[in-house]
């Protein structure tokens, strides 16, 4: 199954020095800047990206050209790129930032034209130090050749670009909350509204955007919005940056078409479970999103598929379960990640995310009680109301309500084997306190 | 004061019932006006929302159904549709009071908030009934000294962030701060930086549950066991609202009560702390008399008999009080009307030649309120330090600069605990003042922005005398100056806490009761027609009081409340002045420097054992409660000066405060109208600012410009004050007499190198009145040619305040 390159195409062609200057030039490199810049007014360059359909990559799945819609007039006026790629089992964009750093800082330099923005600031994880360093060399050789800093190219546009290195919190890859650490701030969500478009980086207008939605910038502004758009489903235009991990024979990052279906993403592309072992679950889009069953093999991969089945595509992490696996321990997993990156400021999440991951422990240690379960559920709906989706949340950020997709997706699909753990549990049968 | 403009009116749907209510107003705020409590933690009205606790959530109606918000967030707007008490908000509402209680330490017995607990009140109104957390809680070191004041108690602490958003947004003592993320979230100090701030007790107050408390109430008292009653403070001339709480006729807690007029339910940690001093054991209990060199405990018969004696003993004009700004207005009443009309005497003053002149405070046109902040485009500041003098104004004066956005601008000899906050700091060497009022007026060089800015009104100007050493002309010019500026409201600032109040009595030699000039003469006549006649020539104002008794001219002294001998600014004199004098009598309710060397010590009521009422820098009166009896023998100064006037042959009519203050009413115009009855607290019942509902001000200040001259000499003083220093009050409150700090003699880092000194180095200060020795210290911030020495300090009193000083190093032996 052939899928075509958008986003990986130069890395693709150049396996060895993809990420300098002189091979992104040699593989047509910022022509798109130069079209863009001599022969576009920032209105087409917008009318182009909100043409293509392209929705945001980092989760959420927002149309970016409507969302750059909603970009304020007051100025300055700020572009902000999400490059915090910390949730588990993703690691697209860190080939993004590695292998092809110049394609974004194009889209970056493009986007920031189309905004209106005299400053753009690039956050990457601290864990991030090999992309971060690539990032900024591209964006020093960017300086050199004249493709940023003041008057770009003759057009009269001028572009900064800083790069600024997270500290380990996940939670900074929520948007408000990178705005706070990228001001110096603690990295705690904001209260919304106001929307960043409106009030966001220094309390200024401002847009942020994830690493693959900008890198995909440079590609439309040659081909065209419609190009881009006739990729693909309607809803879910364009190619997208998949990780599968887990139990697959052929593990890492595909750049694909949706609309595939799951069978033939996990199956095909995936080379299918090892060792001939059954599949047992399969999280679509990251640790937030909940679980699907072998029965949904046949729906298709797109983003409004997905949703209708009760998860999403979110950060495009595919982390693949086989039947060895302990249900409990995986989720136990998911949720002490959440606990530990809750920021603490709301009380739902830095209690109630604690609070899950410490019975789903003990239920994982041989210490489960019965009423557990219902224990379990409850505090999620405390969480989350309803445990519907999307989620509604009692928390100011979707941090809290992600931790309960777990927990829900286990007692959904495999709630006789939660009970059949409880139940082995002499420790507690035989009495034994657990306070 | 400005017009509140007319609100626009929304209506929301809150509960199936269509509710008017403020346009954008806050849900919490609207539903709870509209009678319905809406549960809270984090939500403080005095700070802005974060929406943390998640207790206020309640269901919105929105384009894409409903939706949990939480309504301390949630701005009124047109056809906003609310449930808070359908099923899924009580769901949410259980499940935060379960939340916070998982790891909440059930210590209710032992903590001081077990009782008054809004945790404890949520839980048992809006709470599950039990906890189904069977794991172990989180623990923390059980408190933590935070500061010599604060505790915290980490395990107690729901993290609602009240105690820090104060320190950011009001206090701007960003001292405490969350640390770690998560479950181990906690409040915390920086390194080695303790919380100490001047506002630390208000984190205390408004912390929703045990994790702050103060030392000087820790395991005090149970909340059910205290009594309180609202009363105001009497530490400064602010005003602020105070609830004194008591328990066995101790006072144990001051807490502040909101009012939008003065103190926004905010304190200094010295109006809150100095409760201590009310129940210090060297509070006078007995009268006392001198025998042979000796004050000995005597009785009130005794004692009042030797003063009426003594008194009489002497021509009326040869008497002279000093005092009463501290007292209540119907004492200080009481006191001008003895002296005036009981002595015969018109040398009297509530002042220590030490601030503004009584006209000025007392009668000023153009007079500023407090809320004239709220609305000023432009605040100049030319005063004292004000988080140091006046503490809760410098809260006002700070937000109206942060979050209202009016430009400030502030002028002081040194950097203030405002010039963060302002748009324009200017220094200046003491002495040069009207050069630099002259600049300002002229826009000249840097002055440029802030005098335009000065042109955008209203401006609100803050004026006092910005330390003990300086001319107070200069004060009165700079008002001249700003009654020409747009819409200008001005405020002339004095410390003490009544001080308005006694001068508004009379306790002036320029002024009679009711802000009138003792040159008026139809006032004087009309005071005649009640007092009887009123004593002749001119009155002498405290210094020359003091020097007059120096030289025999008087021969007796009475103090109320006051010490000239540790707080005139010629402290030489004021002490020669005392031991000259024939007969001192003190009415006090510490001893000091004076009254110890008084030869009668009348025990007096102080706060909180007398009713009355107090005038505020406004010129707004209150009402002072009473909730305790005056230790031992104590009485009310209105009571011992009728006493003595009935032994001396004349009646006095106080027979209770508040019959001295009908008679207030009815013969000091700017009183006119004002009844206790008018001054019950309750909400929004802010007291009334003067000339009262029927109240005229005879006397109509108008402040000059003077050409002050400016002074020559290589060092001019900046005698600055400090928040703690060695008054008696502190003295007597043990919390806060660890926080003093003695003075020192702070120089610009130039001046240190021509003196050939280094910080800790000892320099020789001596002025016109006294000489003192300080350490040395730099302070950046200061002109050249300026030392600063905090003032009232024991080892800076001896100096006295002389513009001009004299600096020697003192060399070190061998040196």
């Amino acid at each position: 199954m052939s899928q075509p390159h958008i986003l990986t195409r130069h890395m693709v062609a150049n396996r060895t020095d993809s990420n300098t200057l002189a091979s992104y030039e040699q593989s047509g490199g910022y022509s798109a800047l130069r079209k863009g810049l001599n022969s576009m007014t920032p209105e087409q360059i917008r009318a182009e990206v909100k043409a293509s359909n392209i929705r945001g990559r980092g989760g959420a799945g927002f149309p970016t050209g409507v969302k750059w819609g909603f970009l304020a007039p007051a100025e300055p006026r700020y572009l902000v790129v999400n490059g915090d790629e910390s949730e588990p089992g993703t690691f697209k964009d860190r080939q993004l930032l590695e292998r092809d750093p110049h394609q974004l800082v194009e889209g970056i330099i493009i986007s920031a034209f189309a905004l209106n923005c005299a400053k753009a600031f690039i956050y990457i994880r601290g864990e991030y130090p090999k992309p971060a360093r690539r990032v900024q060399r591209a964006i020093d050789e960017a300086r050199a050749a004249g493709y940023l800093g003041d008057n770009i190219l003759g057009s009269g546009f001028s572009l900064d670009i800083t790069l600024h290195l997270g500290a380990g919190a996940y939670i900074c890859g929520e948007e408000t909350a990178l705005l706070n650490s990228l001001e110096g701030r603690r990295g705690e969500p904001r209260l919304k509204p106001p929307f960043p478009a409106v009030e966001g980086l220094y309390a200024k207008p401002t847009i942020v955007n994830n690493v693959e939605t900008l890198s995909n910038v440079p590609w439309i502004v040659n081909n065209g919005g419609a190009a881009y758009a006739a990729i693909g489903p309607e809803r879910s235009a364009g190619t997208r940056m998949f990780s599968l991990s887990g139990h697959v024979n052929n593990p890492g990052n595909y750049e694909i078409v949706m609309g595939l279906t799951w069978r033939e993403f996990i199956y095909d592309l995936g080379g299918g479970v090892p060792d001939g072992r059954e599949l047992k679950c399969w999280i679509p889009g990251g640790a937030s999103a909940p679980w699907f069953t072998p029965d949904l093999l046949d729906t298709l991969v797109t983003i409004d598929d997905v949703g209708q089945n009760g998860s999403m595509l979110g950060s495009g992490a595919v982390v693949v379960m086989d039947e060895t696996t302990n249900v409990v321990h995986a989720a136990h997993r998911l949720v002490r990640f959440f606990a530990h990156e809750s920021c603490g400021q709301c009380t739902p999440c830095r209690e109630g995310t604690t609070w899950l991951e410490r019975v789903l422990w003990r239920i994982g240690h041989g210490m489960g009680r019965p009423e557990d379960i219902d224990l379990l559920l409850d505090v999620c709906d405390n969480i989350s109301p309803g445990l519907r989706w999307p989620p509604a949340m009692t928390t100011i950020c979707p941090l809290g309500p992600s931790a309960t997709a777990p927990v829900n997706s286990i007692m959904t699909h495999f709630r006789p084997e939660v009970e059949a753990m409880i139940a082995a549990n002499e420790l507690v049968q035989g009495g034994v306190s657990i306070g | 004061m400005a017009d509140t403009p007319q609100p626009e009116l929304v209506t929301i749907t809150l509960n199936g019932v269509d509710t008017e209510v403020r346009k954008g107003q806050l849900l919490i705020d609207a539903a709870e006006q509209a009678g319905t409590y809406i549960p809270r933690f984090c939500y403080q009205n005095r700070l802005k929302p974060v929406g943390l606790c998640r207790m206020c959530l309640v269901e919105v109606e929105g384009p894409r159904g409903t939706a949990l918000v939480p309504s301390c967030t949630q701005p009124c707007t047109e056809g906003l549709v609310v449930d808070s008490e359908n099923a899924v908000v009580h769901k949410a509402q259980e499940g935060v009071l379960e939340f916070l209680l998982l790891n909440h330490p059930l210590d209710c017995p032992v903590c001081d908030k077990g009782g008054e607990c809004p945790l404890q009140d949520h839980t048992v109104a809006y709470g599950p009934g039990e906890s189904r957390f069977v794991e172990e809680k989180r623990h923390y070191e059980k408190p933590i000294e935070i500061s010599d004041l604060v505790l915290l108690d980490r395990e107690r602490c729901i993290l609602c962030a009240r105690c820090t958003r104060f320190c950011d947004e009001i206090s701007g003592d960003s001292l405490i701060e969350f640390v770690d993320r998560g479950n181990g979230t906690q409040i915390l100090t920086f390194f080695d930086e303790p919380f100490a701030s001047y506002f630390s007790g208000n984190t205390v107050q408004i912390c929703p549950v045990g994790a702050l408390t103060a030392k000087p109430y820790r395991f005090r008292a149970r909340p059910w066991d205290l009594e309180a009653i609202e009363s105001i403070s009497m530490v400064d001339s602010v005003g602020s609202k105070v609830s004194v709480q008591t328990s066995q006729n101790q006072v144990l807690r001051i807490n502040g009560v909101d009012s939008d007029t003065t103190n926004h339910g905010w304190l200094s940690d010295k109006d809150r702390f100095t409760l201590q001093a009310i129940h210090s054991e060297d509070r006078l209990r007995v009268p006392l008399v001198r025998k042979d060199g000796e004050l000995v405990e005597a009785s009130w018969g005794e004692a009042l008999e030797l003063v009426a004696e003594r008194l009489g003993s002497v021509r009326g004009d040869e008497v002279a009080g000093l005092g009463a700004a501290r007292s209540t207005n119907e004492e200080a009443y009481t006191f001008a009307k003895f002296l005036r009309s009981v002595v015969v005497t018109p040398h009297m003053d509530a002042q220590l030649d030490d601030a503004l002149s009584d006209e000025f405070l007392a009668a000023t046109l153009n007079r500023a309120e407090i809320n004239d902040l709220e609305t000023a485009g432009t605040i100049l500041v030319w005063a004292g330090d004000l988080k140091e003098e006046l503490p809760v104004l410098y809260l006002r004066v700070r937000r109206a600069a942060t979050i209202l956005g009016a430009t400030l601008i502030v002028i002081h000899p040194r950097r203030t605990g405002l010039s963060d906050v302002a748009d324009h700091v200017f220094t200046y060497r003491p002495g040069e003042g009207a050069d630099t009022l002259r600049r300002l007026k002229a826009g000249d060089g840097p002055f440029a922005e802030a005098r335009q800015a000065l042109d955008s009104g209203p401006v609100m100007t803050i004026v006092g005398r910005t330390g003990g050493a300086e001319d107070p002309r200069l004060a009165e010019s700079v008002a001249a100056f700003a009654r020409t500026l747009p819409d200008a409201a001005i405020m002339p600032l004095a410390r003490r806490a009544n001080v308005y109040g006694a001068l508004d009595m009379g306790v002036s030699a320029d002024l009679l009761p009711g802000r009138v000039s003792v040159r008026d003469t139809e006032g004087r006549t009309a005071l005649e027609d009640a007092w009887g006649p009123l004593p002749e020539g001119r009155g002498k104002h405290a210094t020359e009081i003091l020097q007059g008794l120096k030289s025999g001219d008087l021969k007796a002294l009475i103090t109320l409340g006051a010490d000239p001998v540790g707080n005139h600014p010629q402290p030489a004199l004021a002490g020669e002045a005392v031991e000259s004098a024939e007969f001192v009598v003190s009415l006090d309710t510490l001893l000091n420097a004076t009254s110890a060397r008084a030869d009668v010590v009348l025990p007096v009521a102080g706060f909180g054992e007398s009713e009355g009422t107090a005038t505020n820098l406004e010129g707004r009166v209150q009402k002072l409660n009473r909730i305790i009896p005056p230790p031992g023998q104590a009485r009310t100064t209105w009571s011992v000066l009728d006493d003595l006037a009935r032994r001396m042959g004349a009646t006095l009519g106080a027979h209770d405060a508040e019959t001295i203050m009908k008679e207030i009413a009815s013969i000091a115009p700017a009183y006119a109208g004002i009844d206790w009855a008018l001054l019950d607290w309750g909400e929004g019942r802010d007291g009334v600012v003067l000339p009262g509902p029927d109240g005229t001000q005879p006397l109509q200040h108008m402040p000059v410009e003077t050409s002050v001259t400016a002074t020559t000499g290589r060092f001019t003083l900046h005698l600055g004050r400090v928040l703690y220093d060695n008054a008696d009050v502190v003295r007597n409150s043990p919390s806060l007499d660890v926080l003093v700090q003695p003075a020192s003699a702070a120089f610009h880092p130039r001046d240190l190198a021509v003196l050939a000194v280094q910080p800790g180095d000892s320099v020789r200060l001596a002025g016109d009145y006294g000489t003192v020795e300080l350490a040395v210290r730099a302070d950046e911030s200061l002109a050249e040619g300026t030392v600063y020495v905090q003032a009232n300090m024991d080892n800076s009193r001896a100096l006295g305040a002389s513009l001009i000083v004299q600096v020697d190093a003192v060399r070190g032996e061998g040196s």
